[in-house]
């Protein structure tokens, strides 16, 4: 069925460019499960606006990839 | 989604089960398998970043360090905070325990804050006794915790699973006997046989909508949507407390500590608009928070916490310390803002509600060994009643329910699992997914809590609390019609429901206790003065098994073990002036 999307502004971005392929260190770590591969490219993205601003994702990514900025309706 | 059938499930066994890997759930594995269990910890995020201190805490709140403090002092502090209601035996625990836990953790690699003398540095926040203790590397405490879970004399008894979410306790003849969940990335169907279970999921902390409107910009981790909570209701354990909200003055809109725990000791505290101080002490209280309350809500607000009046070196320390440890993202949103301590305060408010016990007193009800009235079940942490616990209080009363449950699992009987419970369970987890195209989960949580702003949020009155529980009723409807499309959404889904079961707690028992009490946390307006004569009581909920709907018990406060100066206790009942059936630590012998 057809459905309607609505674009949302997503805190936590990755660097395509530094991000490892294969490496699923953010994925695992994020308490809210908010990060996840796109098959595609092979590197992470935020497929869920959810997030709590932690930052495990960018604490623990080895190539400084990730950037969590504050949610926009806080920021 | 393909949903599986009830009979297509993993089938996990073992001695003790914990719920949550967070501060609680992490110790109570680890004494658990040092006392000879085989431990499953069930854990939905992951336990190296989960729980309350996901990120790390920058210190603790309540240490009571010999040379420093007594544990008399602290459980009296704690006694008068909470206005008399509490179990001191309760709070012994952790005033009495939590010296060796500190010591514990240095052992395990937790660093703690010490003076030249190689003495810890407590401060004073609290009302009379100092219990602060820094914690300057705060930030590897659940790195040492995870560790220590999988050295190799551990790790043999102890299994983690991520991503694993139960959503109910398994009993037969009213005893915990299991639980049943499932995968939140493959939506594979669980259940687990545990001769004990520890529930240590932390607080009801997604329960009021944050005033930014963000599902997820609350002040609690919101994994902590209340999952333990609504599992004690329904597997028929006691709830008390539950009208004592949790309410935190935090800095507006990033909604994270302010904090004056951390700056006060540097000589940083809360203004008024005008740059006046209007608390006489920083110590959360519900006491406190309606001081912050009024004054937000005078021409003499906003409230800011002040630091501007500080050396630029002290600043720095401070920074140091909030910009890395808790909450690291704190330093940018100040700067997306401009803003910067050194020459501007920062703008203060008051977070949305929630129920937490390791700041207020609201929580499952637990004895001083953490036993839950339901045999065989346990409760540890943020979500079990022990008042103002803390992160102390959490690793104290983890390491007594890993202890308690190793011993009971041992000569647990291990029933057939009830497959009616399995089955009704299953109805819970994979509904959603049957109907794909009702209505999403953020759109029905949105909805909910705002109600539970509208309606709960204090000043509570009794014809706003009866509109709160219409509205809760209400939405039992629209979360039967919700609808997911991936086991990630079934997750979340879950959580909608343990949040209507904890708002309609908080709506039911704050009607229940006609009088206002504990400052702010249950400020009754249309009862404005506090009835001591008939509610000088906790007040318990539990699952009524016949109607199964919520019924309420009084229940009276114990007798103290520890004298309180000053405070006279209206029902007169005399001290038991030594503490009686507690086993005293080694350190205060």
């Amino acid at each position: 069925m057809a459905q309607a999307t609505s674009r949302s502004d997503v805190p936590v971005v990755i660097d395509e460019v530094k991000c490892i392929d294969g490496c699923t260190l953010c994925v695992d770590m994020c308490p809210l499960d908010s990060l996840a591969i796109n098959p595609d490219s092979g590197k992470a993205y935020m497929h869920v606006d959810e997030c709590w601003y932690c930052g495990p994702c960018a604490a623990r990514c080895p190539v400084d990839a990730v950037t969590v900025n504050i949610p926009y309706l806080l920021r | 989604m393909q949903i599986p059938e009830v009979s297509e499930r993993r089938r996990i066994e073992c001695d003790v089960l914990v719920v949550g890997g967070g501060t609680a759930g992490t110790m109570a594995a680890l004494t658990a398998a040092s006392n000879g269990a085989s431990v499953l910890i069930m854990e939905k995020a992951h336990v190296r970043h989960s729980g309350a201190l996901a990120m790390g805490m920058d210190g603790v709140n309540n240490a009571v360090v010999p040379g420093k403090a007594t544990p008399e002092d602290y459980v009296a502090d704690i006694t008068v905070a909470n206005d008399g209601i509490v179990n001191q035996r309760t709070i012994y625990q952790t005033a009495t325990r939590g010296f060796e836990m500190v010591q514990r953790l240095e052992s395990y690699g937790v660093k703690f804050e010490k003076d030249e003398h190689d003495e810890y540095a407590v401060r004073k926040v609290h009302r009379s006794g100092s219990y602060v203790l820094p914690m300057p590397e705060g930030k590897e405490v659940k790195k040492v915790l995870y560790r220590e879970l999988r050295s190799r004399n551990v790790r043999s008894n102890v299994t983690m699973t991520n991503r694993l979410m139960p959503v109910r306790v398994l009993t037969v003849d009213g005893r915990a006997v299991g639980a049943v969940g499932f995968d939140t990335r493959t939506g594979e169907f669980v259940t687990v046989s545990a001769g004990a279970v520890i529930l240590a999921a932390g607080a009801a902390g997604r329960l009021g909508l944050p005033a930014s409107g963000y599902l997820y910009g609350t002040y609690e981790n919101p994994t902590n949507a209340g999952d333990g909570y609504a599992m004690a209701y329904h597997a028929g354990a006691e709830l008390s407390g539950i009208e004592c909200f949790q309410i935190n003055p935090l800095i507006k809109d990033y909604n994270g500590p302010a904090c004056a725990y951390v700056a006060n000791p540097f000589g940083g505290y809360t203004v008024n608009g005008e740059g006046n101080r209007f608390v006489d002490c920083d110590y959360w209280s519900g006491q406190m928070m309606a001081e912050v309350k009024r004054e937000l809500e005078s021409s003499r607000g906003p409230i800011y916490l002040k630091l501007s009046h500080l050396p630029d070196a002290t600043i720095s320390e401070i920074e140091g310390i909030l910009h890395t440890t808790e909450r690291p993202t704190r330093g940018t949103f100040h700067e997306g803002r401009g803003t910067n301590y050194r020459d501007r305060d920062i703008e203060m408010h008051i977070s949305e509600i929630g129920l937490c016990s390791g700041h207020s007193a609201s929580g499952v009800w637990v004895d001083e060994h953490a036993r839950t009235t339901v045999p065989g079940l346990y409760a540890a942490g943020d979500m079990a009643l022990v008042p103002h616990n803390y992160m102390i209080g959490a690793f104290v009363y983890g390491d007594i329910a890993g202890e308690d449950a190793a011993i009971f699992a041992k000569s647990a009987s291990r029933p057939e699992l009830p497959e009616d419970q399995i089955e009704a369970a299953h109805d819970l987890i994979y509904r959603p997914a049957a109907n794909p195209d009702g209505p999403p989960q953020p759109q029905v949580e949105y909805k909910l809590r705002r109600f539970v702003n509208d309606y709960l949020q204090p000043p509570k009155t009794e014809r706003y609390l009866s509109l709160g529980v219409e509205a809760f009723e209400r939405m039992r409807t629209d979360i039967a019609q919700m609808g997911a499309r991936t086991p990630h959404e079934l997750m979340r889904c879950a959580e909608v429901s343990f949040i209507r079961d904890c708002a309609e707690m908080a709506a039911r028992s704050s009607l229940e206790r006609t009088e206002s009490r504990w400052g702010l946390y249950h400020a009754r307006d249309d009862i404005p003065a506090q009835d001591d004569a008939s509610w000088f009581c906790h007040l318990n909920l539990s699952k009524d098994a016949g109607s199964g709907g919520m019924k309420f018990a009084r229940r009276p406060v114990a007798p103290y073990i520890v004298p309180v100066p000053g405070f006279e206790r209206p029902d007169g009942v005399p001290d038991e002036l030594a503490p009686q059936g507690v086993e005293l630590a080694e350190a205060w012998r």
